[in-house]
């Protein structure tokens, strides 16, 4: 062991597909080097470490957590709460943390209908086996187990515990991810809350950006699939919802390169309180017809607005969840 | 001038009392002494009429003293006063800028009827104020310079007006008119009241003049298609329509419709409200301004519903021989023009009488419009001035019905103002030509006017009758053998206080004034409001008459409301004045609420470009991001809302003054 203590690091993720987690092994031979700098003390999903070993170290020990996923059940929540009293940094890593991501789509939903379908209603299950739910307490031989429950509301990280800064995307990409622990480790960090990344909508470093035409106006929207999508032209002037507009860079525009176009996970810019209020306010103006019923027409091409345009948003926007939910 | 003093915010706050208007519903004292305690506030008061001299001296004398940066007052609308307390926080020493109004009177007192929320209701509008100043910041005021052209639209009396003033005083004129000639309505009258003067020889020097101003360009058979701009600087585009004549080789000798191969006229004639003919080639009427003839590609046999054919032998090209002016092929044309101004004059048109059935016009022949009337009687009418009736006979009895389409809650609920005077004038003229009976069947007479109530008068020591009375129909169903032949006049007399019978030969309809058919397209194009009833409405009846909500744009004429010629020339002129106003100040000063990118933000994705109504935006395509142009912005706040990354902000509406209003309004 080393004589000076190195810095102690934690991974943790809560409601997330694990692709986050993907991202930090994403950082290939660098990770090496971000091994060698730190002690990690907690990575679930690489690292056999024991919660009850994080709760015995004093508070603040941890130099930072890199915390990924929404906040979806009780445990996920204990656990936020845990990290944020164990470090002196709490970053919310990706789309999820930062404003729910796709978990938070669930917002749109009771607890119960999911559950159900889940569990119940999904074609899946139609083999006429038990729908059985799972319990949240269970009693076997004089011994207790209990499992999480499922909050009615996905949150962000941030609706939970104080987040002192963010790492965006879905997820975010090697090179963010580098320079984000640099700057933990170098102690060069901007004022806290701040977005890791650029504060620029990707159109500045799209490819495609000097195709998109002064008067974008929208006559039916096409889906990605419903096209073969010319890869030199912006995807807005073909038709085709691209949040690139909205969305913050610094992905490299990977989507946009890949002839995909930007489905808005690295969030809005600092300046925007609700991504998907933005540029459905912007696509929607520029809707070529004038008429309701024209206009209806040339929107029933956007059949999912929520996925569409708050598909990692949506927990952390001005809508948050279905009003009727309880709390 | 002092700026924001280092950091710390002193706001200076005034509640107005205006008279009884506010501190009758609201607690003026209340909401100083409520103020007083907020964080930053360094002085509040409340007094009568902040409006007053003493009253904005107060403001200057607290600016200096209480060392203020900040002045919030409380009190009427800002669209009467905001102007006057900018001025008095400017004079005690601070931009202008840093004073913030909040409308307790419109918005507060005047709507409520409790006194405790009314009191409650001001404070929390009071709060989101003193929390927004505290982030205004200094602005500067950017004078933008005006264009000195002025477009006119619409040739009537009103346009013909305004244009030779503007013109006179040396200012380039652009006189738009629909129809192929101008002179409007009054062209086709005969006389004028209550002067008897001949319409056409008071109108048509006037006509002519316009056609040779050398600082009027007449553009008739046009129409208005686009206005873009603001005031001072609009861009307007007129789409010309073909007369299929070339407007500068006609020299209006009319040769062409002498040897048009239609021998006799065939078509109806518009101007004479079809109680004439005219051939496919023709001139509206003989003083018509421009002299240009034109060919209605309807009835042309050159055409085929409109469209050029060319199997016509042409006898008209012909006649007009050497001039070649006559061209077939000719096109819409579209010009564009900038202009500083725009004088809207588009008038009025008459109540279709045909919908009151109950009077039988265009079921009887001889029930006839006042319009038609003024044809007929007219010297160079369809009868040379000879009132023959549609069968053929001279009228022995007459009868006017007053207020058809006015003064009627199934129709129209206004009073047209000029009915009551015509009508007189139509029964003079008639009993002149005629020497029959004239019966007016009036409700209210009404003369106000000069000379009105005595030409009024006079007619009735004419001999012609007056019967007090709506009437209830007009019918050919003859019940005594008197009645038999003639249109008879079912109408109760309220004066004599029975229902009578008159027999006629001739009834006549004074229909009233209507908006233009296309008036809310004219009102959407100019961006102007209207009346419920239809009219262009002015800015302030009292104070701003002939002005609309849209600076630049001022009303002249009937297309504001009914009125008469000489109130029509008079608005027309103070119509002209007011565009002399803002164009010999040679500026207009702007808000500086205008837009702006956040130029290291803005990703350059021209989203806000096409939205903006004032094309304020470009794209700079050496830095790619979207530029505004102050000069054109308008502060409408379009492109802020709609710019997706957040990249474009407003000075006034900064994102940090809006939310803590807001937060002022809900903190209460």
């Amino acid at each position: 062991m080393n004589a000076s203590p190195k810095p102690k690091v934690a991974f943790y993720w809560c409601a997330s597909c694990g692709g986050c987690e993907e991202t930090v092994v994403d950082l290939a031979e660098d990770i090496l080097g971000v091994v060698a700098a730190v002690d990690i003390v907690l990575w679930p999903v690489a690292m056999d470490f024991k919660y009850k070993s994080i709760e015995a170290m004093p508070d603040k020990s941890i130099t930072a957590t890199l915390l990924n996923g929404a906040i979806r059940s009780t445990e996920q929540e204990e656990m936020a709460r845990l990290m944020r009293r164990k470090s002196q940094f709490l970053i919310a890593y990706g789309s999820c943390a930062i404003s729910g991501g796709i978990p938070g789509l669930a917002n749109q939903f009771p607890r119960e209908q999911i559950l159900k379908y889940n569990y119940e209603d999904a074609p899946t299950l139609g083999n006429g086996g038990p729908k059985t739910r799972p319990q949240l307490k269970f009693a076997e031989a004089g011994r207790e187990v209990s499992l999480p429950e499922l909050h009615n509301v996905v949150r962000s990280l941030d609706q939970v515990v104080d987040v002192d800064y963010y790492v965006p995307g879905c997820p975010p990409t090697p090179n963010l991810t580098k320079a984000a622990v640099t700057a933990l480790l170098e102690g060069k960090l901007p004022p806290k809350g701040s977005v890791l990344a650029p504060d620029i909508a990707l159109c500045d470093e799209c490819s495609r950006k000097k195709s998109k035409p002064i008067n974008v106006s929208f006559t039916e929207f096409k889906r990605p699939h419903q096209l073969l999508a010319d890869p030199e032209v912006c995807f807005l002037a073909q038709g085709v919802v691209c949040m690139g507009p909205a969305t913050r860079s610094g992905c490299g525009s990977q989507c946009t390169t890949g002839n995909m176009p930007c489905t808005g996970c690295f969030g809005p810019t600092s300046r925007v309180r609700d991504q998907g209020l933005k540029i459905m306010s912007s696509i929607c103006a520029n809707v070529a017809p004038k008429e309701e019923g024209d206009i209806d027409k040339v929107l029933a091409g956007i059949p999912d607005p929520i996925g569409t345009f708050y598909r990692y948003g949506l927990a952390k926007s001005m809508l948050r969840r279905k009003i009727n939910l309880p709390p | 001038m002092k700026e924001q003093s280092n950091g710390e915010i002193r706001i200076g706050f005034y509640i107005c009392h205006c008279g009884h208007n506010i501190a009758a519903m609201v607690d003026c004292p209340e909401v100083a002494k409520y103020v007083e305690k907020m964080p930053g506030v360094a002085l509040s008061r409340d007094y009568k009429y902040m409006c007053s001299d003493p009253g904005q001296e107060l403001i200057q004398k607290d600016i200096r003293e209480f060392d203020l940066n900040r002045v919030v007052v409380a009190s009427c609308s800002p669209l009467l006063h905001e102007h006057t307390f900018r001025g008095a926080t400017e004079a005690g020493g601070l931009n202008p800028f840093f004073f913030h109004m909040v409308n307790i009177r419109e918005h507060d007192s005047w709507v409520h009827t409790d006194r405790n929320e009314a009191t409650e209701k001001a404070k929390a509008l009071v709060r989101a104020a003193i929390e927004r100043v505290a982030f205004h910041r200094a602005l500067e005021v950017k004078k933008v310079p005006i264009h000195p052209d002025v477009l006119v639209v619409g040739g009537g009396i009103a346009g013909i007006h305004a244009a030779m003033t503007l013109a006179n005083a040396g200012k380039k004129v652009f006189l738009v008119e629909r129809e192929p000639s101008i002179g409007g309505h009054m062209a086709k009258f005969d006389k004028t009241f209550p002067t008897l003067d001949c319409a056409a020889c008071i109108l048509t020097p006037r006509m002519s003049e316009v056609g040779a101003h050398k600082n009027i360009t007449l553009w008739t058979y046009s129409e208005v298609t686009k206005v873009d701009g603001y005031v001072g600087n609009f861009t307007v585009t007129v789409k010309r329509k073909p007369r299929y004549i070339n407007e500068d080789l006609c020299t209006g000798c009319q040769e062409c419709i002498a040897n048009c191969v239609y021998k006799e006229p065939k078509f109806l004639d518009e101007f004479n409200e079809g109680l004439g003919k005219r051939k496919p080639v023709y001139i509206p009427f003989p003083q018509a301004t421009p002299q240009v003839v034109l060919i209605d590609p309807e009835v042309c046999l050159n055409f085929k519903r409109g469209v050029l054919t060319d199997k016509c032998k042409k006898t008209c090209v012909e006649a007009c021989g050497e001039k070649k002016a006559i061209t077939f092929t000719q096109q819409d044309e579209i010009k564009e023009v900038k202009v500083g101004n725009i004088i809207i004059a588009t008038g009025f048109q008459t109540f279709d009488a045909k919908r009151v059935p109950q009077y039988g016009y265009g079921t009887y022949p001889n029930v006839y419009t006042a319009l038609e009337v003024e044809r007929l009687v007219n010297a160079s009418g369809p009868t040379g001035g000879e009132v023959i009736l549609r069968d053929g006979k001279h009228p022995k009895a007459i009868g006017i019905i007053h207020c058809v389409g006015s003064r009627d809650n199934r129709t129209n609920r206004w009073c047209s103002r000029v009915c009551c005077m015509y009508s007189l004038k139509l029964a003079h003229l008639l009993k002149e030509h005629t020497d029959a009976e004239i019966f007016n069947f009036y409700i209210d007479m009404r003369t106000p006017g000069k000379g009105y109530e005595e030409f009024y008068n006079k007619l009735l020591e004419e001999g012609v009758q007056f019967i007090r009375g709506r009437v209830g129909e007009v019918t050919d169903w003859a019940m005594t053998p008197e009645e038999e032949g003639k249109l008879v006049l079912r109408v109760e007399d309220t004066l004599a206080g029975f229902v009578r019978r008159i027999p006629v030969d001739m009834v006549v309809l004074s229909t009233g004034l209507e908006p233009q058919a296309d008036a809310q397209d004219v009102r959407r194009l100019f961006n102007m409001s209207c009346g419920t009833e239809g009219f262009f409405l002015e800015r302030h009846p009292k104070l701003a008459p002939v002005n609309t909500f849209t600076d630049g744009i001022f009303l002249a004429g009937a297309c504001q409301g009914p009125r008469d010629i000489p109130d029509t020339v008079a608005q027309a002129g103070a119509a002209a004045a007011e565009a002399l106003v803002l164009i010999d100040r040679g500026y207009i000063e702007q808000e500086p609420n205008t837009a702006y990118v956040l130029e290291n933000e803005c990703s350059g994705c021209k989203s806000c470009i096409p939205l903006c109504p004032y094309t304020a935006i470009t794209f700079d395509e050496a830095k790619e991001k979207a530029l505004i142009n102050e000069a054109l912005c308008k502060g409408c706040g379009t492109c802020v809302a709609s710019c997706p990354s957040g990249s474009i902000a407003q000075r006034l509406f900064e994102d940090e003054e809006v939310f803590s209003e807001i937060r002022g309004l809900l903190a209460f």
